[in-house]
């Protein structure tokens, strides 16, 4: 009895293995639509979900493009690379990828390539070796620029301007405040000096004291530029609990959903960072471009649909453009986002 | 003592009833595990037509080999009633002294003897711990994962270590047996990446040392009883030790093979991977009470996860729902029996 149960069961097994096996061979991919597919760090991040809507809304567009939106439930280099070789099991067209690691990513980027898949990254950046294309939302001088103009703007380029920054010691704070001080030249700032640069080093209570000081020490200070997501925030408290609003403006980079209170409050004026419905949109219409066969080379145009053109710089590395400004209009909306 | 001491041919029949009864249990554990497998393959073929493409699958055996040749030391290792839960870091560790090792210009053969010496240390550490100082692995090894880790990263910081010889990468990367047709469509050699044939020719090795040596039935009864092992004189604390040396080596070995992947190594490396790997065992039948496991057990498991996450992420399903999956996987397994049992559907068997 227990003989034949058994023997019954390997034979239904080897029958399934058997009747698998010439599918084996005669599996090829289906024709259809170009697909995308769009790999973010990790799901359930309403950052990449806005990115994700956004590739969807350029897709739409374009026509004829599926959007694959997927992410392994770690954010980790390996398991990152199995939802790609799925992907790439899957002989999608295109894959945009934000990356868990650089450079462990190119092995698989380079294994896409060889089975004639098109591969870019956006947000995190894969090293060049494993990608063609990637997109970087920002350039260095259009982010110091825009906050410069944000402030003039607001304070009508009148008053003295100081810098909140995070740590004294980071690169990229550092160099966006070089750009600032190289748009600050231009002659329409003439009124409006920058008078001080205090860091706060990312942490919540010290940039919140480093405001409060800025304003003792400062009492003509009108404008405040912070080019960090927590000292804007703590800037902004800063204003709003030392009954400072509408003396004292903050701007920078900063998240809608930290900043709707003080916006809505009147203590920041406008603050900018990119979006991400933008960014997904964008990265999709330069896939597209690349899967059109267009040319990717240093200095070639690739298009980003309604947000224009981006050239290709070296190592492929194209900028999408401005950070996108949030002000009373839309920072409620936006807030729900990221 | 050599020649005339022939034992009685009874006691030769009494210790084979024991092995035939447990065998009986094993093979319903495996049965549950095949038509676990054939119904993974037969649902993943009908719902996607990428599944059974024999480089696909291939290319699928990469992301889980690592991990199957890391899940046979630990099976034996909760077969004797102890766990290594410092695996991951040790491949951290050992992925990074590859790293420095490839720096100073060692070769493929230098690189894997690298991580695998780097590994044996460890797990000599471990084993130390384990026996002489005759503390609980469990303990030991929660310590020696944030040991292992912490000294990974700090000596690497955020850095990453990328250079690496092109052979070594070589390995990693492509198909280490290629394609071959021989002109009739079924019958072909498939491409093997090396990490897979490494763990197939593992398995065999510890199918082999487990079900048909005298050390695999120590082992069984150790698990079984250290106590009465000891008493019947096993050499319980050195085959412990040995056990968490060979779980060393083979981690050591792992972490040479994703390196050679990734081309690549942080100090994040394989983190979390323990419980992947305890994953594989305990669904393979191994049971963490210990006594109790088969190595094609094991070896079952390895492909039915495998293949489970390689099918779900074909289909785009989120990587949430596949570690749901897999959690009702196990405790369905593992219930299975059980609930049998309870409802007398095995006894009398």
């Amino acid at each position: 009895m227990k003989t034949t149960r058994r023997t019954v069961l390997q034979l239904a097994g080897a029958a399934g293995a058997a009747l698998a096996m010439p599918t084996i061979i005669t599996t090829r991919a289906r024709a259809a639509d170009k697909r995308i597919a769009m790999i973010v760090k990790n799901l359930g991040n309403s950052y990449f979900d806005a990115c994700a809507n956004g590739a969807k809304e350029a897709a739409k567009e374009l026509g004829g493009i599926e959007i694959i939106y997927t992410a392994s439930a770690k954010p980790t280099a390996e398991e990152q690379i199995a939802v790609i070789d799925a992907q790439i099991a899957q002989k999608v067209d295109g894959i945009i990828v934000s990356a868990n690691d650089a450079d462990a990513l190119v092995p698989v980027g380079k294994k896409a390539a060889e089975r004639g898949i098109k591969v870019m990254s956006f947000d995190s950046a894969i090293a060049p070796a494993g990608r063609i294309v990637h997109l970087s939302a920002s350039s260095t001088p259009l982010i110091g620029a825009k906050q410069v103009q944000m402030i003039a703007k607001t304070l009508g380029g009148k008053g003295e301007v100081a810098i909140l920054s995070a740590a004294s010691t980071m690169t990229n704070q550092n160099s966006w405040i070089e750009a600032m001080k190289e748009e600050w030249k231009k002659p329409e700032y003439k009124d409006m000096p920058l008078v001080a640069t205090v860091y706060g080093d990312d942490q919540d209570d010290k940039s919140y004291r480093e405001m409060q000081g800025l304003v003792k020490a400062y009492p003509n200070l009108k404008g405040v530029i912070s080019p960090t997501t927590i000292g804007i925030r703590s800037g902004a408290k800063a204003i709003v609990d030392g009954g400072l609003t509408g003396k004292v403006f903050i701007t920078g980079l900063g998240l809608p959903s930290e900043m709707k209170d003080y916006v809505l409050a009147g203590a920041c004026d406008t603050f900018a960072i990119w979006n991400p419905v933008e960014y997904g949109y964008s990265s999709t219409m330069i896939m597209a471009d690349i899967l059109a066969g267009k040319d990717t080379a240093e200095g070639s145009k690739l298009s980003m649909g309604k947000k224009g053109e981006t050239t290709v710089g070296k190592d492929g590395e194209a900028v999408m453009g401005e950070p996108f400004e949030f002000n009373k209009t839309n920072v409620e909306e936006f807030a729900k986002v990221f | 003592m050599n020649a005339p001491m022939q034992p009685p041919e009874s006691r030769y029949a009494v210790l084979d009833a024991a092995p035939r009864r447990a065998r009986d249990i094993l093979l319903r554990w495996e049965v549950i595990l095949v038509i676990l497998l054939v119904a993974t393959i037969v649902v993943n073929t009908i719902v996607s037509p990428y599944f059974l493409d024999v480089f696909n699958l291939a290319d699928a055996t990469f992301n889980f080999s690592e991990k199957a040749i890391i899940a046979l030391g630990m099976a034996l290792l909760i077969l004797v009633r102890q766990i290594d839960l410092s695996v991951a870091a040790i491949v951290a560790l050992a992925a990074m002294g590859i790293g420095y090792a490839a720096e100073a210009g060692f070769g493929p053969a230098g690189l894997f003897a690298t991580g695998i010496g780097i590994g044996i240390l460890c797990g000599v550490f471990n084993g130390f711990l384990v026996t002489y100082a005759g503390l609980p692995s469990i303990v030991v090894t929660i310590g020696t994962m944030s040991l292992f880790r912490g000294i990974t990263q700090v000596i690497l910081g955020d850095q990453a270590k990328t250079k690496y010889p092109a052979e070594f990468l070589e390995l990693g990367q492509s198909y280490f047996i290629k394609m071959k047709e021989s002109g009739v469509s079924w019958l072909f050699i498939p491409p093997i990446p090396l990490s897979f044939l490494i763990f197939l020719v593992l398995t065999a090795i510890f199918g082999i040392v487990l079900h048909k040596t005298a050390t695999g039935r120590k082992l069984f009864a150790i698990g079984s009883n250290p106590v009465a092992a000891r008493f019947s004189g096993i050499a319980v604390d050195r085959l412990t030790f040995l056990l968490f040396v060979v779980s060393g080596m083979l981690c050591g070995l792992a972490a040479a093979l994703l390196t050679a992947r990734l081309g690549s190594m942080r100090s994040n490396i394989a983190i979390g991977w323990e419980l992947d790997i305890v994953t594989m065992v305990i669904l393979g039948g191994v049971s963490i009470a210990g006594g109790v496991g088969s190595i094609l057990g094991v070896f079952l498991a390895v492909l039915t996860l495998g293949l489970v996450t390689f099918g779900m992420s074909l289909n785009n399903i989120p990587g949430q729902v596949v570690s749901v999956y897999i959690g009702l996987l196990l405790i369905a397994v593992i219930a299975i029996p059980r609930i049998a049992d309870k409802l007398g559907l095995r006894t009398g068997r």
